[in-house]
């Protein structure tokens, strides 16, 4: 394949985690400005993936991302050009506060946008600049994924990688995250998604793949997929 | 009373040093989970390093202080780029393999470098030059000199710097950050292997400022000197937390006063059977008490499983 059709285009990716292969050979792609999502079970080979994309696991295949080979880049590379990871269990500094994680976030620019871009994010996340001298540790599990997203945020990326944002939270705080994740996807950020809640992940997203045990099982609009028997047997519970 | 007072001033002024070795100690451990043993032979090479510039330049004309800026210089450089070649040859490799093989490596690389000190400068005692003013003072009837001054205020002024250097700017914020998690730091696009580099650096920086400042304080320098030294601020951050850099520095200070209270009374405590030459068990009898009743050290969170 010469030219790359998306924004991200992954072909052919395996990942070998703890000796045990993760994924398999799955090949996806997100263009511009779309919203997707991965959704599978609990050790499908989701996370796996996503720490592939962010090259914190090493991989085999083919990662290109606006004309760049992830391979290429150190990890401490990709934010600089724009692709920036909320980890799964949020991954917040906890011994810093909530104002110099967002700081954090910034780190790797040097320009004048940054205290009107840390304005944009509390208008955002109002509850982060409430907290913001406080250590992040003492937030709540949804106060630090929102500080998660808002660290993002603070990276200017074009593409975000989310690992479970709603893992672990009440239900009426991952109503509010993924009210927030939809306003970021609004704002012209695309998003790779990768949920264990399949119901929520295909009401936000407008496509969507199934991993199953390392490999994509299905590749969709969102909309089909909920309507999918099996994935309506599999992971919406009917 | 006097004798109290004087035991505190000495205290403060060798705790000083020790803090500013504790340093060290404690923001390699903090950045990596590394115990650097070979951190107090940086230390003897920047009391040689400066002694080797500050001998020829003594008899010269030039006004003490400034041979001593120009020695402490040259330490303070030559210890940076020692610390960075440390790191770059004996401890990144080992970055990811278990965590006796570093720690071993440190042993292998103190002994290294006094064995290369003593190849370099003999074995014998180097004597260095009074090259700052060490006018006595008299204050409550205990003496302090303006050497032991000075070593407490550049010790305070140095300490200061770093917690600057270390909480407010973007350098140390990433620091902080790089202690915590470095692969989260690296989404931020923090480069570890370049944090984890200039921690080195600065911790050898203040170690060989602390190797001047003991060469200027006790007049002498050898190639062993480090060790003891080493040793004992090692036990220093370990008694204020390792990994915590107020920690060292108050456990710094608390131990010279320790030692330097423990030198002054055991005589009378002991009705004279030990003397002041059994000053340095003070040390590692703190050591001992705060691993049984501390083990995470005074100001330290939580314990540390790791080797």
């Amino acid at each position: 394949m010469s030219t790359d059709r998306g924004l991200l285009d992954v072909l052919n990716l395996e990942v070998n985690y703890g000796g045990i292969a993760a994924v398999k050979g799955i090949s996806f792609i997100v263009e511009t400005g779309e919203m997707v999502c991965l959704i599978g079970a609990n050790g499908a080979g989701k996370t796996s993936t996503l720490k592939a994309l962010a090259r914190m696991l090493p991989a085999r295949g083919e990662m290109r991302y606006g004309g760049a080979k992830l391979h290429e880049l150190p990890a401490h590379a990709l934010i600089g050009k724009g692709l920036a990871l909320v980890p799964e269990g949020r991954g917040v500094f906890a011994r810093l506060t909530v104002a110099e994680n967002l700081d954090m976030g910034a780190y790797h620019r040097s320009d004048e946008g940054i205290t009107a871009d840390l304005g944009r994010v509390f208008d955002l996340l109002p509850r982060l600049k409430e907290r913001r001298t406080q250590l992040a540790g003492t937030l709540s599990g949804g106060e630090q994924q929102m500080l998660a997203i808002g660290r993002a945020l603070m990276g200017r990326p074009k593409l975000l990688l989310l690992d479970e944002p709603s893992m672990g939270l009440a239900p009426l705080m991952v109503q509010k995250v993924f009210e927030v994740i939809r306003t970021v996807a609004a704002q012209g950020v695309t998003i790779l998604l990768v949920e264990q809640n399949a119901k929520l992940a295909l009401e936000v997203c407008g496509r969507g793949y199934v991993m199953e045990s390392g490999r994509i099982t299905l590749a969709d609009t969102a909309k089909n997929l909920a309507a999918d028997p099996r994935v309506r047997v599999a992971y919406l519970g009917e | 009373m006097d004798i109290f007072l004087q035991q505190i001033f000495n205290g403060l002024t060798l705790g000083s040093i020790y803090a500013l070795v504790a340093l060290g100690y404690t923001m390699v451990y903090g950045i990596m989970g590394l115990i650097n043993f070979a951190h107090g032979e940086v230390v003897m090479i920047g009391a040689l390093v400066a002694l080797a510039v500050m001998a020829p330049l003594a008899g010269s004309g030039l006004p003490g202080p400034l041979v001593v800026l120009i020695g402490l210089a040259a330490a303070v450089l030559v210890c940076m780029a020692l610390g960075a070649t440390i790191e770059r040859i004996a401890y990144r490799p080992l970055r990811n393999a278990p965590r006796l093989a570093p720690l071993i490596t440190a042993i292998g690389v103190s002994i290294v470098l006094q064995q290369l000190a003593m190849l370099i400068w003999g074995r014998r005692y180097h004597s260095v030059p009074r090259l700052l003013p060490d006018a006595p003072h008299e204050i409550f009837g205990a003496t302090i000199t303006e050497v032991q001054i000075l070593i407490m205020v550049v010790a305070a002024l140095t300490m200061a710097g770093l917690m600057l250097l270390v909480n407010r700017t973007k350098m140390g914020r990433a620091m902080r950050a790089t202690a915590e998690s470095p692969a989260i730091a690296a989404l931020m696009g923090v480069d570890a292997n370049r944090i984890i580099m200039l921690t080195f650096v600065i911790g050898s920086g203040l170690g060989a400022l602390a190797g001047v400042l003991v060469a200027a304080n006790y007049g002498i320098a050898h190639y062993h000197m480090g060790f003891l030294l080493g040793l004992k601020a090692f036990t220093a951050a370990v008694l204020g937390g390792i990994g915590n850099l107020p920690g060292a520095m108050v456990g710094g200070l608390l131990l010279g006063v320790i030692e330097a209270l423990g030198a002054g009374y055991i005589g009378d405590l002991t009705g004279g059977v030990l003397g002041s030459n059994y000053q340095d068990v003070f040390a590692f009898f703190v050591l001992i008490v705060v691993l049984i009743f501390r083990p995470s050290g005074l100001m330290g969170e939580k314990v540390a499983e790791r080797a």
